[in-house]
């Protein structure tokens, strides 16, 4: 397990190293730079601000540098955020966008293995049907669609609970309040919440078909049993191996959400930076994407293998 | 005597897989039903020109943000009578604003679905036929693809080279190429070792005759039941673009674009979101249920 898990770090070398360089290059083949403005300064003055942040060098000792830097743990400074260095700006969006995300995540998880479970036991009945019209309603309409339908139905219309008129705020952050929370995460994680209850409901099938659950009835175990302890656990499987693409998905959902809701993550950072050219901010919210992307499918594996113990890692 | 047997043959002809597989599709009421609305949706946006009497362009600042005629509730304005879906913001007519920006949504669809499939059926192809070290380079290559997080690519594609139209569709594709490339090499791996591959080779046929003639074939199957999948998917895609404001330009626009503003609109004038987002989803559960009533159609273990 251990060597599995140092094979598998160093095997993630290349990968970020390979993303590093791509998105390096890609960043300096465009035209314009990020300290081009309408305004034109002094040539001089030109000169040595790009002199400070190594732009005069040849694109190459640019890249020895900051790939130097990188392995120094060192992102680099801002080019458009002043006095902030990019470690920094993402100190302050991830936190946000972390608990945004893993609350999607955490909510996606449960509900969605919840009603593709029981759809699967309620195969081809209404109970069935409902749950996977949902999920397919869930797969084709976008975020940004079902962002603001909730927003007007919850946040400007209101709900009335036990005589009470509530409202949800309709943006902000507010330090991650719960009331805040509720309308991005539920949008991020639907989507999500759809694809696992389909991907469920096809494994739960298909494991409910195959005969060591048909010797568990046999033997007389009750069904509830059977289902906990026998079928769920072949059953997770296909959802352990969906961690990854799934984390990706909210990545990408949550650009959008922290959009339309105003919160303050590092989705914002990133589409202003590219519209910027704030080459080191977009370099760093890539890495650390990616980052995030790498580790999580090695966590998907391992858990794999725990799960299943035909698996060996080597 | 000959002619009985060559009856005999005609008779018996005509069950292909292709062809069973069509009647299997027929049958699947949501599969044909999807195929017909598809088909409906098509054909307008091809003749958008002919179906509508406005152009996408023309605007006309008398009827802003109009509901249509018929709209249920009380609106501020009415649009008149050949405005089937109203107007929007600057009193162009939205009906056939949705047709163009259908032609739009439609075409990334094929044509980045298009890029993804040669890119990836060549590739998945060869890796899976040559095997070995080349295989293992090649699908090493695709996993660390994998991890990137891309759409973050495919944005800072689309903010360094302007929003060039034709440069989405590379993009999207590009990005959507990995999972056929994986789904064909399986295929390959598998359909490499059997018989009448193995015939093909004893009987002299070339590598390239052998992809081409004997492998590509049988791969068919899943990579239409694929295609059909990935289309949705860069429909989606295109429209997430350009809600961030980094896919089509105006006046062009797409489904995208035109729920963006009827998003931000939704209060006062509903239908501008209303009419686009009806118009894509339905489009995208037609290219789902097309694809699974493909996957029944085509997989021969639920005959």
């Amino acid at each position: 397990m251990l060597r599995y898990s140092l094979k598998r770090l160093l095997g993630a070398v290349p990968t970020l190293f390979v993303i590093v360089t791509l998105t390096f290059f890609m960043m300096r083949a465009a035209p314009g730079g990020p300290f081009d403005s309408a305004r034109r300064l002094p040539p001089e003055i030109e000169h040595n601000v790009a002199a400070a942040y190594n732009l005069d060098k040849p694109l190459l000792t640019q890249y020895g540098i900051y790939l130097t830097k990188l392995a120094h743990g060192d992102f680099g400074p801002s080019y458009k955020n002043k006095d902030f260095t990019v470690a920094q700006l993402i100190g302050i969006g991830l936190p946000v966008s972390a608990k945004l995300g893993l609350s999607a995540m955490a909510v996606a998880i449960i509900l969605g293995f919840l009603l593709g479970t029981w759809a699967a036991l309620r195969q081809n009945r209404w109970q069935d049907y409902s749950v996977m019209a949902v999920a397919m309603t869930g797969i084709t309409i976008p975020t940004f669609v079902t962002a603001p339908v909730l927003t007007l139905i919850f946040g400007i219309y209101g709900i009335s609970l036990f005589g009470h008129d509530f409202t949800l705020p309709v943006g902000g952050w507010a330090g991650g309040k719960l009331a805040n929370m509720i309308l991005p995460v539920t949008v991020l994680a639907l989507p999500q919440v759809a694809f696992i209850a389909r991907l469920t409901r096809g494994s739960m099938i298909e494991v409910l078909r195959s005969n060591y659950i048909r010797t568990a009835r046999a033997k007389g175990l009750p069904s509830f049993r059977i289902i906990t302890r026998h079928a769920l656990r072949a059953a997770i499987l296909p959802l352990v191996s969906y961690l990854g693409p799934a984390v990706a998905g909210i990545l990408t959902g949550s650009l959008v959400v922290e959009q339309i809701f105003g919160i303050p993550g590092v989705g914002r950072y990133f589409i202003q930076a590219a519209l910027n050219r704030d080459y080191t901010l977009v370099m760093g919210v890539v890495i650390c994407y990616a980052g995030l992307i790498v580790a999580l499918n090695f966590v998907a594996d391992v858990l794999y293998a725990i799960l299943d113990p035909r698996v060996r890692l080597t | 005597m000959k002619t009985d047997v060559m009856d005999a043959a005609v008779a018996l002809k005509g069950r292909s897989l292709w062809k069973d597989a069509w009647t299997r599709l027929l049958r699947n009421r949501a599969a044909l039903a999807s195929m017909i609305i598809l088909g409906l949706i098509a054909a307008l946006a091809l003749f958008a020109p002919l179906v509508s009497a406005y152009a996408y362009d023309e605007i006309n600042y008398e009827i802003v943000s109009c509901a249509p005629n018929w709209w249920p509730i009380s609106a501020p304005c009415l649009a008149g009578g050949t405005h089937w879906f109203g107007t929007d913001a600057v009193g162009r007519d939205l009906f056939v604003r949705v047709l163009y920006g259908a032609r739009v949504s439609l075409a990334v669809g094929f044509v980045a679905t298009l890029v993804s499939l040669v890119i990836g059926v060549a590739y998945g192809a060869t890796a899976g036929y040559l095997g070995g070290r080349v295989d293992a380079l090649m699908m090493r290559l695709v996993d660390i693809l994998y991890s990137l997080p891309f759409i973050f690519f495919v944005i800072i594609l689309m903010v360094l080279f302007d929003r060039n139209f034709f440069l989405l569709f590379v993009a999207i594709g590009a990005v959507v190429w990995l999972t056929m490339a994986r789904i064909v090499r399986g295929q390959t791996l598998s359909i490499k070792q059997k018989e009448f591959v193995e015939a093909a080779r004893a009987g002299g046929v070339s590598s390239f005759g052998i992809i081409t003639r004997h492998i590509m074939p049988n791969v068919v199957g899943p990579v239409v039941v694929y295609v059909t999948l990935t289309v949705p998917d860069v429909i989606l895609i295109e429209s997430f673009l350009s809600f961030l404001g980094l896919g089509i330009q105006e006046p062009l626009t797409s489904w995208g674009v035109l729920i963006a503003d009827g998003a931000n609109t939704m209060e006062s004038a509903p239908w501008l979101l209303i009419f686009p987002a009806l118009f894509m989803a339905v489009t995208l559960f037609c290219f789902n249920f097309i694809g699974d009533g493909l996957r029944d159609a085509l997989d021969p273990r639920d005959r």
